[in-house]
């Protein structure tokens, strides 16, 4: 009995160790943001991986998620003959909810496990060892232009989502079940409110990218190096990474007060 | 200054090093290890281990694998820290030092690693570069010039533009080492620098080690597990056995009393 | 480090394209502006907001001309209203303030008449006649309380027409 409360106080400081250790982790890449060089190309590069490579998997997801709202949504709206809401309904979902969500998940799970394979297949092979062998800093050359442009990403993304979603809807909603297109733009413009919903859902992505940009970037920091280990990184990086997005959502909704 | 590459020239540079040199030392010592201990986790690698490495020569670890061959050499670059002892490089402790610190010391430094250890997604070009752009102010002209000359001098040419996963095991390895010269180190350290390469490889890369220690006085540790190369160019060995450490030069091991060591060194011919 | 033109070009339309999707979420549909309402602060005090919020919007004739900024609740137990209007605007010294409701149940509003005085308000100034919110449940206890009682019944006392509050 005495020896599994040890491995719980065992366990739970370990826990708290990882914990104080991440944060000094993303200490170091803030310091290194913000101090200079500055580095344009390998933040560009980044922001290719990261973002422009995820398009597709985020215009897709967008519409076909937009889409569902609009099928789901009419239907249960027409039981109390509020079709006309359409617009608000999907509007306000993807804009408050899903949107910022679901890129946050699609993005832990395509750029973000890239990125800790990246970094992780640099530990094994010591090319970050060799970086500091030349007195270079491997957190400020290949972290932080990755960090940095994870936070940058996630609005953008974010925002197209969305965009792409309320296209999906509307393909559904005026298209499919013949509404009317004036009435579906109208109903999202006058219940979506600049300072309440769009506001919060700009938060909410620049705080999922600061997220899963520290979780994906010290996974592969810190991962065993070797084949293994980079693996086991990796797919921690995308459970811790969709567990934080989602706790991260509940707490930022509950502050907001929406 | 072009470095020698014949046949003929290398077996001649070689033999003709070793008998040139005299033994150090005590006072002369460049790198010491002084009753370090280094465990990983459970698994204790190093137990008590004090030797030293000459300045301006060539050492050679010698171990069976886990011995702690590379354990040393990552010690003295400052990679990890024992449990206990002191690593004393160039008259600074390195065990004591911050990050920060170990960035000064380790302008000193230059390390080959076992896979080159090259930034796989830059160029040859942009690998050697790097450390110039980053910590000089030198002009891209200055920097372009410094690269091929490094780069000639370990016989590579015509790489500029080709990506670390394009190049032969041998030429990758050259490559690495002049991105360990770049910075004009005093101690190089080489990380099993014949192992994966072909005989007419390794004596390449031998010759041109031993030419670069002759021409520079650079102070080489080198890791290896290839006994015959041993023999032609260390100036002193550190054989790490079992539980202990033997030290000296290399034939004086080979033809002495101590069974175990001489059992060792012959197993390579 | 390889560089790409063409990657950067098209790095650059991606990052154009999500700015462009942010202004339009911002913009078309969340309606954000940069117009500054600062300039005349004006407040009210009301007996009733019913369920007013901070940045709900001040309206003329249907047009908006402002917001309210804070709501506050004074030593009387009456609530003051600030609002924030738009600088330029000229509003008499007896322009009346009302919590208005957009629709049966929606979202409430504050609506200004303009009176017929010669003197403006300027910030700082106090609306001196207000009418409260409207509250759905006492407008209908009213009617069931006026049926029940009979023909003769006189309204009850618990809202009433324009009220002058306090003092200038």
């Amino acid at each position: 009995m005495a020896n599994a409360i040890a491995q719980l106080g065992n366990r739970s400081l370990h826990v708290v160790r990882g914990l104080g250790n991440m944060a000094a982790f993303a200490a170091s890449i803030g310091l290194a943001v913000v101090t200079p060089p500055v580095r344009p190309e390998a933040f560009v590069r980044e922001l290719y991986k990261l973002g422009v490579l995820s398009l597709v998997i985020i215009v897709v997801c967008g519409l076909s998620v937009g889409m569902v709202l609009g099928l789901q949504g009419y239907h249960t709206l027409e039981r109390f003959g509020a079709e006309q809401s359409l617009g608000a309904l999907v509007g306000l979902s993807l804009i408050r909810e899903l949107g910022p969500v679901v890129t946050a998940l699609l993005v832990t799970g395509r750029a973000g496990s890239a990125t800790t394979a990246e970094i992780g297949s640099m530990v094994a092979t010591e090319q970050l060892d060799g970086l500091r062998m030349l007195s270079i800093d491997p957190v400020r050359l290949v972290v932080s232009p990755k960090a940095l442009a994870m936070i940058v990403v996630m609005p953008l993304l974010t925002a197209i989502f969305i965009v792409c979603g309320l296209y999906g809807g509307y393909l559904v909603g005026v298209g499919l079940m013949g509404g009317d297109p004036g009435l579906y733009m109208a109903s999202i413009r006058t219940s979506v409110d600049f300072y309440n919903d769009v506001e919060a859902c700009l938060l909410k992505a620049g705080v999922f990218g600061v997220l899963v940009g520290l979780i994906a970037t010290y996974r592969g920091y810190t991962s065993a190096p070797n084949a293994e280990g980079v693996s086991a990184a990796t797919t921690s990086t995308v459970v811790m990474g969709s567990v934080v997005v989602l706790l991260a959502d509940y707490v930022l909704t509950a502050l907001w007060g929406v | 200054m072009p470095l020698v590459r014949n046949e003929a020239e290398i077996a001649t540079a070689a033999r003709g090093g070793s008998e040139a040199r005299t033994w150090p030392g005590a006072e002369n010592l460049h790198v010491s290890l002084q009753n370090v201990r280094m465990a990983y986790g459970e698994r204790s690698v190093l137990k008590a281990l004090s030797c030293g490495f000459s300045r301006g020569r060539i050492s050679v670890i010698l171990g069976g694998s886990g011995s702690g061959k590379s354990t040393i050499l990552r010690l003295i670059g400052g990679l990890i820290h024992p449990q206990a002892g002191a690593v004393v490089v160039d008259g600074q402790d390195v065990t004591r030092l911050s990050e920060r610190g170990l960035f000064g010391v380790r302008r000193k430094l230059g390390m080959l690693f076992q896979g080159g250890a090259l930034l796989d997604s830059y160029t040859v070009f942009d690998n050697l570069a790097l450390p110039l752009r980053e910590q000089t102010r030198m002009s891209p002209g200055e920097i372009a010039d410094q690269v091929h000359g490094i780069l000639k001098e370990v016989g590579v040419t015509d790489a500029d533009d080709l990506l670390p996963g394009q190049l032969s095991g041998g030429m990758l390895r050259r490559v690495a080492l002049a991105r360990a010269l770049i910075r004009k180190p005093v101690i190089l350290l080489c990380d099993e620098p014949f192992s994966g390469l072909d005989p007419v490889s390794i004596k390449r890369i031998e010759a041109l080690l031993v030419g670069i220690n002759q021409q520079y006085g650079i102070t080489m540790i080198v890791v290896s597990h290839h006994i015959p190369s041993t023999m032609r160019m260390a100036d002193r060995v550190l054989l790490l056995l079992a539980n202990r450490a033997v030290e000296g030069p290399p034939e004086r091991l080979r033809e002495g009393a101590d069974r175990e060591v001489a059992e060792f060194l012959n197993e390579g011919q | 480090m390889n560089r790409s033109p063409v990657r950067d070009l098209v790095v650059g339309l991606f990052v154009l394209a999500g700015i462009v999707a942010l202004a339009y979420l911002s913009i078309s549909i969340g309606g954000f502006t940069w117009h500054n309402h600062g300039g005349l602060k004006v407040y009210a005090d009301f007996s009733e907001t019913g369920d007013l919020t901070v940045r709900a919007p001040v309206v003329i004739g249907g047009v908006r001309v402002g917001e309210v900024s804070a709501i506050t609740l004074e030593k009387d137990f009456r609530a003051r209203v600030d609002m924030i209007l738009d600088s330029a605007l000229q509003l008499s010294t007896d322009t009346s303030a009302s919590i208005v409701t957009a629709g049966m149940l929606g979202d409430r509003y504050i609506e200004l008449q303009p009176g017929g005085e010669e003197r403006n308000l300027k910030s700082g100034d106090k609306i001196l006649y207000t009418e409260p919110a409207m509250i759905l449940e006492r407008l209908l206890g009213q009617v069931i309380y006026g049926i029940t009682k009979g023909s003769d019944t006189q309204p009850s006392p618990s809202s009433g027409p324009k009220t002058k509050s306090g003092g200038p």
